[in-house]
């Protein structure tokens, strides 16, 4: 079942997923971002690695403190973005587009759907 | 945040668009969203109020430190049964750095000593301490309804416009409002902090930000600015049971005072300064990006205990302690962060050079 790129899901733990086809764009929210405070490392999983559903497989350092970050599906990392290891401020800058942070092949495109829609995690927010 | 303490400035934080924090039991600015006039000057956050700091000037509210008064004959030699400092041989207009040690010659807190003249000494603690210090020393009275303010950054001096040196402090105006204030920090730039009567904190805080240099900073930034001047924070790189040769500090043992040893652990003291301590806090320079936080193993050394980014040096800093052998500088560490082992370097301090002026 094809989704629409547009199509973006949310976890509790602030990730944003984008799916395209099997393959799923991993970030972390603005409200995440705005929480962390200045991002001033990422450290981002090994390619090829196949992650289990919320294993943690990156951190991301702010001035303040580290925070793990998991994967939000079950899938393989079939992509990195270095950019953001390299200038962590984008994290900061652009979190849901250019502060993209890895991209996994799914093992179960279809467990996209489980996750929350924007509506439901504007939802979440607020009960923060 | 209810039950927490309120400075003088809370509104005023709250209409800056600070993020506030408990703190030593004190509702605090830990950071800045800055809007209006003021995003024009900083963006806000704790990067850039720090490097604010560093290259205009940052207006702390630090109104949760403990503020108070030690006055009569005789005052400055009963503080010296306390403390290792030359609190005797401090003049009028000046002020001094001095420990409150205990009998094991651990440090009870660090404080500031500042002698306002006619048998009058003026002092300034740890909010974390407060209750501890006033219970401490005899015959003190604590301060209240008082503010104190901190101007850091090369840009203080001229519009604090108060002729002082490093460590100088008086009693005078400034912008009309009535202020004791001294040239001293904990930034390591120049700056001057001023305490003032509560209900004039506001006005004084918005004629400090009248000026364009001035931007609000939180306590995140006055951490990032302590760690690069390698400056303690009491309960992280000082407690009960370091010693002041151990923090590096003995120069706060008056000469004099090296004489007689009359302080509280004094013996200790000696004896770790003519043998050796077992441990040493240590510069650290963690290799790659990664911060190692406080608490952060030192792989059979010791243990991190500030650890932070340098906005300064774009490149984490940390201090810690070290046992005597591995406190050489240029000494290879192993720090274990988040299980992984990750090679350090004892490096001296500060991490970033001091601007005071004397």
């Amino acid at each position: 079942m094809a989704k629409k790129p547009a199509d973006k899901r949310y976890t509790k733990d602030h990730e944003w997923v984008v799916l395209d086809g099997d393959i799923a764009t991993v970030g972390i929210t603005d409200h995440a971002q705005e929480q962390l405070g200045d991002v001033v490392h990422v450290e981002l999983p090994e390619l090829d690695r196949e992650v289990a559903a919320n294993e943690a497989c990156a951190v991301v350092e702010s001035v303040k403190a580290a925070s793990d970050i998991f994967a939000p599906l079950a899938g393989t990392v079939v992509e990195i973005n270095e950019t953001i290891v390299e200038d962590p401020a984008i994290v900061n800058g652009d979190p849901e587009g250019e502060g993209w942070f890895f991209k996994l092949e799914l093992d179960d495109p279809d467990a996209f759907e489980e996750l929350m829609d924007a509506d439901t995690y504007e939802e979440y927010l607020e009960t923060l | 945040m209810t039950d927490l303490k309120t400075t003088p400035l809370d509104a005023w934080h709250r209409r800056l668009g600070a993020r506030m924090v408990p703190f030593a039991g004190y509702a605090m600015p830990v950071q800045y969203d800055f809007t209006g006039p003021l995003a024009d000057r900083c963006r806000g956050g704790v990067l850039a109020e720090h490097l604010h700091c560093r290259s205009q000037a940052a207006l702390f509210d630090v109104s949760h430190m403990g503020q108070a008064m030690l006055t009569g004959a005789g005052v400055a030699e009963a503080l010296e049964r306390l403390v290792p400092g030359d609190i005797m041989g401090l003049k009028p207009g000046r002020q001094r750095y001095t420990l409150l040690t205990n009998e094991a010659g651990g440090i009870i807190d660090d404080l500031m000593v500042a002698n306002l003249g006619d048998e009058r000494l003026f002092l300034v603690v740890n909010a974390s301490r407060k209750d501890i210090d006033f219970a401490h020393i005899p015959g003190i009275i604590p301060i209240e309804n008082q503010a104190l303010l901190a101007l850091q950054g090369p840009a203080a001096a001229g519009i604090i416009g108060v002729p002082l040196s490093f460590m100088g402090v008086a009693e005078t105006h400034i912008a009309g409002i009535p202020c004791t204030i001294s040239r001293s920090g904990y930034t390591g730039e120049d700056g001057f902090e001023i305490s003032v009567e509560a209900d004039r904190a506001e006005a004084l805080a918005d004629w400090l930000l009248g000026h364009e240099a001035v931007v609000p900073a939180g306590l995140g930034a006055r951490d990032s600015l302590r760690l690069e001047a390698g400056l303690c924070l009491y309960g992280h790189d000082l407690d009960e049971t370091t010693t002041p040769v151990e923090a590096g500090l003995t120069w706060v043992i008056g000469k004099r005072r090296k004489m007689s040893w009359d302080f509280p652990g004094g013996a200790i003291v000696r004896d770790q300064l003519d043998n050796g301590a077992p441990r040493l806090r240590v510069g650290i320079k963690p290799t790659g990006r990664a911060p190692a936080r406080e608490g952060t193993a030192i792989e059979g050394a010791g243990i991190v205990t500030s650890g932070g980014f340098s906005p300064s040096l774009n490149a984490p800093i940390a201090m810690g302690y070290v046992s005597r052998d591995l406190a050489e500088d240029g000494t290879a560490l192993t720090l274990m962060v988040r299980g992984k082992p990750m090679p350090a370097t004892v490096v001296p301090m500060p991490f970033v050079p001091h601007r005071y002026v004397r």
